[in-house]
């Protein structure tokens, strides 16, 4: 227990320069180094790191009790208790599983992107910002990249689209980074997208909209919407929809004309037609639209069984609230892309429906890194004082970009682009959200969207039933 | 764009919220109005002194202040920010067109101490009057809006009363319309300039108080009224008290209806066209 404390209070860099201090200094040193070379081969280097910490505090201690009465007995005693205490260090190392990394070393990897840090974008941009510095951190702790630490630059592209195409140009070329990563929203990493082509570099990115403008053929999404998000995702919840108890048979479609809003929609259109329901309103408005009123007002008149809702970040609290004025709550309703923190503060938004690729629940808890980033993250976004502290698809897809890109250094070894891309278009990999494969249209692979719904103050998976939780089902009102 | 034949519950409704946030309108187009034309120059900050206005009147209801009564403090302070820059402009004798390019970077200034004070995020204000409203008939009346009406009547009807009846605003219309001899007969321009000046950033921060008691915030949005209340401005004639609150009934009515028949993303051309129709067949009788 001391051990450990020591190691927390300490700080691996000042943990490994302690060591090699005592190496300078204590006859121990040798029985040291020994008993770090005794480590069994299969060890991580993590693993080894941390065994050179643990060691290091018992010989010393070792040493400083016995210095008083030296003799040959009491080498030899020394010897074989340092024997004891290797054995029981590597018992207890490997009963416990804890494991620290080897302390990266040499000159930093350096991963470059722009973030929407001001201007419209920033309230969920905000959030890319904290997952990308946990994850900077934790890669650091587990031993960096390729033994090297890893530093993140990211420059803020004030949320326009034009200046993170110059920022980008500015991170290949003036601070030479050796990475890139993508930035947020759909606009930006199209831009981010050009000019990681012109160089060839690899863009990981997190929330690209529509993918059929994924053209690049070393970009990789990390939001596994599939290459037809706009037929998968209304399928999926339509498909939750016939399954619940009330299946609706009337449908207003009223949707934002945001870019990566208007395409799902005009799908959600096409699936309804061709499942033969009856679309009663079809409306849409500007992004940035201040008054919902006459929106409410023609939802209301159309008195639709169910309201597919087009909006993204606040604008569907925006249309609740002006439902609300005129006495009207929807019977069932989808939001495509909201805030999901605000939209389950609304009590208008009782049994709202919503897609997400990861909610923090099992079974997606148990995917890779899950259940550590998901306590992390809600801990660190209180601190930050953000109104959603649990991670959904913004973080989880954030998340999932360091994933990957840390999947493709890690595997060809090597900073090289071209090696990293080729890797990553024939293999899978094992991430927060699952497998993603990207060898389909665009780098995308699986549409991985589910439909969750706002139960009891809380955002629950309800659909497909292989992902719900303690049998969570779809109300329908 | 699909046409469809409004039930009269739906337009009713709809016309009634026109006229809501038509007389937002005309409340933020009022100090413009007067401070354009009156005043002489275009002050763009109009619109950063109702968003600071209504981001106060948030922060003050949120730490437990009745929303209306802020008005007490905000107001105010107001008119002295009003007054301070237009001391600062008559200082460095600013035309009417610099007014334009230094208010816009005021503008910009404002956007960026909100944003850096209350983030990007949406604000809403949560007050008791947001969740009243009643019912006339089949017409749902929400009280936020009612009270943004009241107040908008109210002081575009004072407005026009003071200008037209009383000494200190046919000084104010003297010296706009001639100075020189308005000055010769004893109007104290630099005070009065101080005073309209102090006047029109008090009527933004009321527009900016009514704007938080019905609309969600968020920095950028400030840039979204600027061409609408522009067009109620040009519409009700420059230095008009009652002008923009017709004009911007008008308009915001005009909305209304087209959201009501055909889709919320026509509404905004519909202001601007009938801007221009106006400006095509009474060319005279605006921007005066």
């Amino acid at each position: 227990m001391k051990t450990q404390k020591l190691i927390d209070q300490s700080g691996h860099a000042d943990m490994d320069q302690s060591v090699h201090a005592d190496q300078s200094v204590h006859p121990e040193k040798s029985v040291h180094a020994e008993l770090v070379e005794a480590l069994p081969k299969a060890s991580t280097s993590s693993a080894r790191t941390d065994f050179v910490a643990r060691t290091d505090f018992v010989a010393r201690t070792d040493f400083v009790a016995r210095t008083d009465f030296v003799g040959r007995t009491v080498l030899l005693d020394r010897i074989r208790d340092i024997g004891r205490r290797a054995a029981i260090g590597a018992i207890a190392l490997a009963a416990t599983g804890f494991a620290i990394a080897q302390q990266p070393a040499g000159q930093p990897i350096r991963i470059g992107s722009t973030l929407a840090l001001t201007g419209p974008l920033s309230a969920t941009a905000q959030i890319h910002k904290l997952v990308g510095e946990i994850y900077i951190e934790q890669l650091n702790k587990r031993g960096g990249l390729l033994g090297r630490p890893v530093e993140w630059v990211v420059k803020d592209d004030q949320s326009k689209a034009d200046l993170a195409r110059t920022l980008y140009e500015q991170l290949v070329t003036a601070d030479k980074v050796d990475l890139l990563m993508g930035p947020y929203a759909t606009g930006a990493i199209l831009s981010a997208m050009g000019v990681a082509q012109r160089y060839n570099k690899v863009l990981v990115h997190h929330t690209l909209g529509i993918p059929s403008l994924a053209k690049y053929d070393m970009q990789f999404p990390a939001w596994s919407i599939g290459s037809d998000p706009a037929t998968t995702v209304p399928n999926t919840l339509f498909d939750a929809l016939a399954a619940s108890p009330k299946p609706p048979k009337t449908v207003a479609v009223v949707t934002s004309k945001f870019p990566s809003i208007q395409f799902m929609s005009a799908g959600a259109r096409e699936v309804i037609k061709k499942r033969g329901l009856t679309e009663v309103l079809f409306l849409e408005w500007d992004f940035g639209n201040r008054d919902f009123g006459p929106i409410a007002n023609r939802v209301k008149d159309a008195k639709p069984d169910f309201v597919w809702v087009g909006a993204i970040g606040l604008e569907g609290n925006l249309l609740l609230d002006a439902m609300k004025k005129i006495d009207y709550s929807p019977p069932q309703h989808f939001y495509l892309y909201p805030s999901p923190g605000p939209l389950l503060a609304s009590p208008d938004a009782k049994n709202a429906l919503s897609a997400t690729i990861f909610e923090a629940q099992p079974p997606f808890t148990s995917n890779l890194g899950a259940a550590e980033f998901v306590k992390i993250y809600s801990e660190r976004a209180a601190k930050a004082g953000f109104t959603d502290t649990s991670v959904e698809t913004q973080a989880a897809a954030s998340y999932t970009a360091w994933q990957i890109l840390e999947a493709g250094v890690v595997a060809t070894k090597s900073l090289d682009d071209k090696a990293i891309g080729t890797w990553l278009k024939t293999n899978k990999v094992d991430t927060l959200q699952g497998k993603l494969r990207f060898d389909g249209t665009g780098n995308f692979g699986d549409d991985l969207m589910r439909i969750k719904q706002i139960q009891g103050g809380k955002w629950v998976v309800v659909w497909p039933k292989e992902v719900t939780a303690g049998g969570a089902k779809l109300i329908a009102p | 764009m699909n046409f469809a034949l409004p039930s009269f519950s739906l337009l009713s409704q709809s016309i009634l919220s026109g006229i809501f946030v038509g007389a937002l309108y005309g409340l933020m187009g009022l100090g413009l109005s007067l401070s354009w034309g009156l005043l002489r120059l275009i002050n763009l900050a109009h619109f950063a002194f109702a968003f600071l206005a209504a981001y106060l009147c948030y922060q003050m209801a949120t730490m437990g202040m009745d929303p209306l009564l802020t008005l007490a403090v905000i107001v105010p302070l107001f008119f002295a920010l009003g007054a301070g820059l237009h001391w600062v402009m008559v200082r460095f004798a600013v035309t009417p067109f610099n007014s334009l390019l230094l208010t816009f970077g005021l503008t910009g200034i404002a956007e960026s101490v909100i944003q850096s004070i209350w983030t990007a995020d949406f604000r809403k204000l949560e007050s008791t009057y947001a969740e009243q409203k009643f019912r006339i008939g089949g017409l749902f009346v929400p009280v936020p809006e009612l009270i943004t009406l009241v107040l908008a009547v109210a002081l575009c009807f004072a407005v026009w009363a003071v200008l037209r009846y009383t000494d200190l605003g046919r000084a104010m219309r003297a010296a706009a319309q001639d100075a020189p001899v308005a000055a010769a007969f004893g109007v104290n321009q630099k005070a009065l300039g101080l005073v309209l000046a102090g006047t029109c950033a008090a009527l933004a921060s009321v527009a900016g108080v009514c704007l938080a008691l019905s609309f969600t915030l968020a920095p950028s949005q400030m840039y979204a009224w600027i061409g609408v209340v522009f067009a109620a401005v040009m519409l009700g004639g420059l230095g008009s008290a009652l002008g923009p609150l017709v004009a911007g009934t008008l308009i915001g009515v005009s909305e209304a209806i087209t959201m009501a028949v055909t889709a919320p993303s026509w509404a905004p051309i519909v202001s601007f066209t009938l801007l221009i129709v106006i400006l095509i067949f009474r060319p005279g009788k605006t921007g005066r």
